[in-house]
């Protein structure tokens, strides 16, 4: 066996340290999460929407977002697992860190009132809105071997495809979140796919705490039992996002986050 | 156990605390990482050698063995979803693929300002990886060797006590050419260095035995 550490006082001031963040990290911050959202709840009001597009099966789409404007992601079936790779705006070498967003908050369980990260401790993203609260940050996408057509129509093709139109290549692309994609880990690590926990008409709303760049590819989950052959367009809106005032659902979960948002607002003064 | 003998060794060094290391592993070479006194987690990262721009995926290596957690027999596959490397002996049995590796950024987040600057895994690959061309946009989600981040069924994400002992050992198998970038990782604010770096130890044998 292993020797319990022996080390030097600060060593174990920095244990007793850590064991304390992860008290609070998996204790108060998960009670002070808000309930996920109500299916068929929290509608976009026409003056907020600046755009929309529907993206059919298979494909993939960009869009640009400012600060402070959210991308809502609707599965208009029940079906759609869209994986979602994104930049800051501007400064690409910036990007998406799920391994620091997930450890960051010491939880993998992404859903309403966590923030996903960038690769620099900035905020990109809040969760301001999320019916489904499954969505898998540990595999991503697909790769033509495991879903989608041979040889394009897969969410690596689609993200090598979106990065080239945005002045970047393979490079560039970061590991995907795949929204809308419930899996499991079991005790032994095994992956699960919990198919009753997707719904018709499930929607994320990602509020971009910062300028950013997406690239959102529209293709079956690696471990989703139904391919392309069935139907999963997804709705993608750009709006100016709800207004939450005092009762903000992400800006003060957990003293991570809080410090996170404060690097987050120093970078866009 | 395997039986490679460290006298058979074409390398054969250690790393001090909190350095970087990278080399070429040709094909059908084994890569040895020793955690030489235990709980030493190694950060590592790898590229195609004549294409640099194809690099190890944790997710596409997560999504062929459909399990959250790097041990023997596991594929290390690339971003194009090719076998990099094999793990072909494991003393540990339990290595980390999703938690990535430590940077002043996210210590700042995670522990507080006080913890920014200090030396981390992200510093190392930024130095060892522009000796190759390479910079920030080639630093991936790594693999973290001895390091253990039970993932909870609930979602819980932890770092926590490593499970590998003095002298426990990984052996990969090169696939194919690789460029095999280490950080013997700095950390002291969490339990991955048991809050205390220390040395490991790399070997490469030329041929499988």
């Amino acid at each position: 066996m292993v020797s319990m550490p022996t080390g030097n006082a600060t060593a174990q001031a920095n244990r007793r340290r850590y064991e304390e963040l992860r008290s609070i990290g998996q204790g108060a911050t998960i009670s002070a999460l808000p309930a996920a959202t109500q299916r068929g709840t929290a509608d976009i009001a026409p003056a907020s929407l600046i755009e929309e597009e529907e993206v059919p099966g298979g494909w993939y789409s960009t869009m640009r977002l400012r600060r402070s404007e959210v991308l809502r992601l609707v599965d208009l079936t029940g079906n759609a697992t869209p994986a979602l790779i994104a930049w800051r705006g501007g400064h690409p070498a910036e990007r998406m860190n799920l391994a620091d967003t997930v450890k960051v908050q010491w939880s993998a369980a992404l859903q309403r009132g966590r923030i996903i990260l960038s690769d620099m401790g900035h905020v990109m993203f809040s969760i301001v809105e999320d019916t489904c609260g499954a969505h898998d940050a540990l595999v991503g996408g697909s790769v033509c071997a495991t879903g989608g057509d041979a040889g394009h129509r897969n969410t690596r093709a689609n993200f090598v495809a979106a990065a080239g139109k945005l002045g970047l290549d393979r490079r560039d692309i970061p590991a995907s979140l795949s929204l809308f994609s419930p899996v499991s880990v079991g005790p032994d690590g095994s992956f699960a796919w919990q198919q009753q926990r997707k719904a018709s008409g499930d929607f994320i709303d990602l509020r971009a705490e910062m300028d950013v760049l997406v690239a959102i590819s529209n293709c079956p989950h690696p471990f989703q039992a139904t391919g392309l052959e069935a139907s999963r367009p997804i709705l993608v809106v750009r709006h100016h996002g709800l207004a939450y005032g005092a009762s903000d659902p992400c800006n003060n979960v957990g003293a991570e986050v809080i410090r996170a948002f404060a690097r987050t607002n120093r970078l866009c003064k | 156990m395997s039986a490679r003998d460290p006298v058979s060794a074409i390398l054969d060094l250690v790393i001090a605390p909190e350095q970087p290391w990278s080399a070429v592993v040709k094909r059908g070479q084994v890569l040895r990482i020793v955690d030489c006194e235990g709980r030493q987690a190694v950060d590592a990262l790898f590229y195609r050698a004549d294409d640099l721009a194809e690099r190890y995926s944790a997710q596409d290596t997560l999504r062929e063995q459909r399990n959250a957690y790097v041990g023997i027999g596991t594929q290390l596959i690339s971003s194009e979803g090719r076998p990099m490397l094999t793990v072909i002996a494991d003393t540990c049995g339990r290595h980390d693929t999703s938690a990535g590796c430590c940077s002043c950024e996210s210590n700042a987040v995670r522990f507080g300002e006080h913890t920014r600057y200090l030396h981390a895994c992200r510093e190392n690959f930024l130095l060892e990886l522009a000796k190759h061309g390479l910079s920030k946009r080639d630093i991936v989600a790594n693999v973290n060797f001895f390091m253990h981040v039970p993932i909870d069924p609930s979602g819980h994400f932890t770092v926590v006590d490593g499970i590998s002992e003095p002298g426990g050992y990984v052996d990969l198998l090169a696939e194919m050419d690789v460029l095999c970038v280490l950080s013997n990782c700095p950390q002291i604010n969490n339990p991955c260095n048991g809050f205390n770096p220390t040395p490991i130890r790399v070997l490469i044998w030329d041929q499988r035995r």
